[in-house]
């Protein structure tokens, strides 16, 4: 595996350290990943590389394979060909150093969980069906919920929480995970003006630690300023490269422009 | 009329007041499971399967406690794989495939019983009847729920993750697919040992009612479980000593006093209740 810098724009910072000793950056690095739904194609060779401390905006039309290729990163679906390579290794199933962040629209908001349970979830891989929680796992649970101004409203209903702190919950989760990687799809959609600019605010301060973000997201807006890179999809890989290189008219107008073919 | 405590000193009394709060608690322990799955209608179809099966395996082996567990359980997985089976080879969705095959195996199980000389009479298939039961019909309820409420509280932990969110947790590592069959065939046991009581129309409301009812009432998952189970027994408990005075079947009794509290707290409930100001965004 090379350990080059993944472009001249590598940013300086250190790894997150929670739990792991590392003497170079996680990098993650996709090769000719191509996906299959029964006859559909719904991802085509795409590859990319990117690496702890950076931030990434997955960028397409609706059908463009978002979804899809978060699902594929966090090891909810398989690849029909190409690889994914965490930190050197292939990924082969889900780790916990991944973390999933789903649409709100697929969650069920009235689940009888408070914030904190939710929180708790993220103990999970640590924990396993039957081992005690710990003191351990409680300070992790209580520092992720501090991090993410959500210490008064530990005891909430998830759905009693505004659009903003319910996306903070999740996030908690994924610090509560450890997690290295944070695969967000569409965390900016239903949330006002305020909420977003504050969860701008975080995505920087998540990658200054030397988290991984990767989100889709569809406000073309907003893309300078929140990510640092950008993947253009529509199936096929259109672009890929920093913000300021690769989102550019042309490279936005090939993502979109004119009507989605239906490849087989 | 004898009175009541005159009832309650038969040995067949103390079996059906025994076997209501069993069956009740289990019931309502796997209620909390089909309240988050999100699942009362198809509890409803396979409950229903259940009485083909039952007469199928009467016809074959004749009627006893392990011929009408393997029937039931046999009927329950045609009409769900079934109706995966029809969904997947046909543009028909599973609701569909799954309303015609559970009302057409109920129909045919209907004319077998009709045609078969048992003892039980088609009312008891249909509506239960506790008062009939054997002390081997109450071990077999106390094994049910004994298996009922160890598995779910020992698959609590992954199961609550699996049933807030099922990418959640397959991104963590449950193990979805183990839980789905360990929880499918829980259900199917426990409504197999409530059809006694029930019967295989109203075991829907058993295993649904208690945990709706609590979830109106509660933030935690893990009361609702308890909780369910609880209010199953409790519910069961009252319909029992209601019934006998009033000449009521014991089997409604027990449907329409779970009804009751749903209702009350349907109403009443200070977080989520008619009368709470927080309905509309809790």
């Amino acid at each position: 595996m090379s350990t080059a810098p993944i472009h001249d724009k590598t940013k300086e910072h250190v790894c997150w350290g929670g739990g792991c000793q590392h003497t170079q950056h996680h990098r993650l690095e996709v090769v000719d990943l191509s996906i299959q739904y029964q006859e559909v194609r719904a991802l085509e060779k795409i590859s990319f590389a990117t690496e702890c401390g950076r931030s990434m905006a997955l960028i397409g039309p609706n059908g463009a394979g978002k979804s899809t290729l978060l699902k594929s990163l966090a090891g909810l679906i398989a690849a029909d060909s190409g690889k994914i390579l965490w930190r050197g290794e292939p990924l082969t199933r889900s780790s916990h150093e991944l973390a999933y962040l789903p649409q709100r629209g697929d969650i069920d908001w009235n689940f009888p969980i408070t914030v904190r349970g939710l929180v708790e979830m993220g103990r999970y891989p640590n924990l396993g069906w039957w081992r005690q929680y710990s003191r351990h796992d409680a300070e992790i649970v209580e520092r992720a919920l501090t991090s993410m101004e959500l210490g008064d409203l530990q005891n909430r209903q998830i759905s009693a929480l505004s659009g903003g702190q319910q996306q903070r919950a999740f996030i908690a989760r994924a610090l509560a995970q450890e997690a290295h990687v944070l695969l967000l799809d569409e965390p900016f959609t239903g949330l006002d003006k305020p909420a977003q600019e504050n969860l701008s605010r975080l995505f920087k301060e998540l990658t200054a630690e030397g988290r991984l973000l990767i989100a889709s997201h569809h406000d073309l807006q907003t893309v300078e300023g929140n990510f640092d890179d950008v993947l253009l999809i529509r199936r096929h890989q259109v672009a890929f490269g920093p913000v300021s290189d690769a989102f550019t008219k042309n490279n936005i107008a090939a993502a979109y422009n004119s009507e989605l073919r239906t490849e087989n | 009329m004898p009175t009541i405590t005159d009832f309650l000193a038969e040995p067949i009394a103390k079996r059906a007041l025994l076997a209501c709060l069993l069956i009740g608690f289990s019931n309502g322990f796997v209620s909390a499971f089909v309240v988050l799955r999100k699942s009362a209608l198809k509890i409803g179809t396979i409950s229903h399967s259940l009485l083909p099966g039952l007469a199928v395996a009467v016809l074959i082996a004749g009627l006893s406690q392990w011929s009408a567990l393997f029937g039931a359980i046999f009927a329950a997985l045609i009409v769900g794989l079934g109706s995966i089976f029809l969904s997947r080879t046909s543009r028909l969705d599973q609701d569909t495939a799954m309303g015609v095959l559970y009302t057409t195996a109920f129909a045919a199980g209907l004319l077998i019983l009709k045609n078969l000389d048992v003892r039980q009479k088609l009312d008891e298939w249909l509506f239960g009847s506790i008062i009939g039961m054997a002390d081997s019909d109450l071990w077999i309820a106390f094994g049910i729920s004994a298996i009922a409420v160890i598995t779910l509280t020992a698959l609590q932990r992954p199961l609550l993750i699996y049933l807030f969110e099922p990418n959640i947790a397959a991104s963590l590592g449950v193990p979805v697919r183990l839980l789905n069959y360990a929880t499918f065939a829980v259900t199917i046991l426990v409504l197999v040992s409530s059809l006694q009581a029930v019967g295989c129309i109203l075991s829907v409301g058993l295993m649904v009612a208690p945990a709706a009812t609590i979830y109106l009432l509660t933030n935690n998952a893990r009361t609702l479980f308890w909780g369910g189970g609880l209010l199953g027994a409790a519910g069961s408990l009252i319909a029992f000593f209601l019934s006998y005075p009033l000449g009521w079947s014991v089997s409604a009794t027990i449907i329409v006093v779970l009804g009751t509290f749903f209702l009350l707290a349907y109403i009443f409930s200070p977080k989520y209740g008619l009368f709470s100001r927080r309905r509309g965004v809790a």
